[in-house]
């Protein structure tokens, strides 16, 4: 077994907001129909958690689900139980119409912490990030710069954001550049 | 800049989060049609000064595929329905006809 290793080896920035390498992440992609009682179950067995609302997150311990679009979540787990997880959903789906394949080593996650993440994110991404319209909880797909990007706030006021792999080093620099001390516009107080 | 709300995911941005996919709405000719239609299907496109209908996806988004109704001249967006719908619903006719009254594009009015 070769050792994995994030794209951005744990890469890490302090400005107006903190940007780091969030580190070796299980990522599932499960596509079906979302209101199904089979899904409902294998999403269950699988991380122990339920179907998110529209553009909704829920997290338990150690483990997320994202509403990725209307017939697709994204299952967070670590990184050593992805498999475990896969055969649960492919156990749990028998006969159905799914999908469910291991993205982990396809894309990376990134953390966004600090008074500063808000801006730091608004500054690449066309989305309303002031705290009355982006609350914990949610979760967006959209462009950061010329990436596409998803991310979602947790309860504690941090964002994580997830890209493509191959770009990580963009994403990075980008919001690197982003979070530069000097660059604050105090739009969001 | 046109702001557009999706309908699969429920989300309103800006248009560089999605994706033009040209011309709603056509009727498609394949093998064994005749040349004219084939011809018509393929290099006919409406171009119309005021509303018009396109496919737009959601490609920075949800993925999804989706019609728009918008305003060539105005910019302004009617509004957007499911890529499952084979005529314009009414609300968005509505809204057209309020701003571009006795408007019509290809069969539709
Ligand atoms: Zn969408």
């Amino acid at each position: 077994m070769s050792e994995a290793v994030t794209p951005l080896n744990g890469a890490d920035f302090e400005g107006l907001a903190t940007i780091k390498d969030a580190g070796l992440s299980g990522m599932i992609t499960l596509r079906g129909d979302l209101a199904s009682k089979e899904v409902k179950a294998a999403v269950k067995k699988a991380v122990g958690l339920g179907i998110p609302l529209q553009r909704q997150a829920l997290s338990g311990q150690g483990t997320a689900v994202l509403w990725m679009s209307p017939d697709e979540l994204l299952l967070l787990c670590a990184y050593d139980e992805v498999a475990q997880k896969i055969a649960a959903l492919e156990k749990a789906l028998e006969g159905q119409h799914f999908l469910a394949v291991n993205v982990s080593d396809a894309r990376t996650v990134l953390r966004i912490s600090g008074t500063g993440a808000r801006e730091t994110l608004a500054k690449l991404c066309p989305v309303d990030l002031s705290p009355g319209a982006f609350t914990p909880g949610m979760v967006r797909r959209t462009r950061m710069a010329q990436i596409p990007a998803a991310f979602w706030l947790d309860d504690s006021g941090v964002f994580y954001l997830i890209c493509f792999r191959s770009v990580a080093d963009y994403a990075f620099g980008a919001l690197k550049d982003a979070a530069l001390p000097g660059g604050e516009v105090g739009v969001y107080g | 800049m046109l702001i557009l709300t999706c309908p699969c995911c429920g989300v309103t941005g800006e248009e560089t989060e999605f994706h033009q996919g040209g011309e709603a709405h056509l009727k498609r000719f394949g093998p064994g049609s005749s040349d004219d239609d084939f011809h018509t299907y393929m290099f006919a496109k409406e171009n119309p000064k005021g509303a018009h209908f396109e496919r737009w996806r959601h490609n920075n988004g949800c993925g999804k595929w989706f019609i728009m109704a918008r305003d060539t001249v105005t910019l302004e967006v009617y509004g957007t329905y499911p890529a499952q719908t084979h005529e314009p619903p009414k609300n968005i006719r509505d809204a057209i006809t309020a701003k571009r009254p006795g408007w019509t594009w290809r069969d539709f009015a």
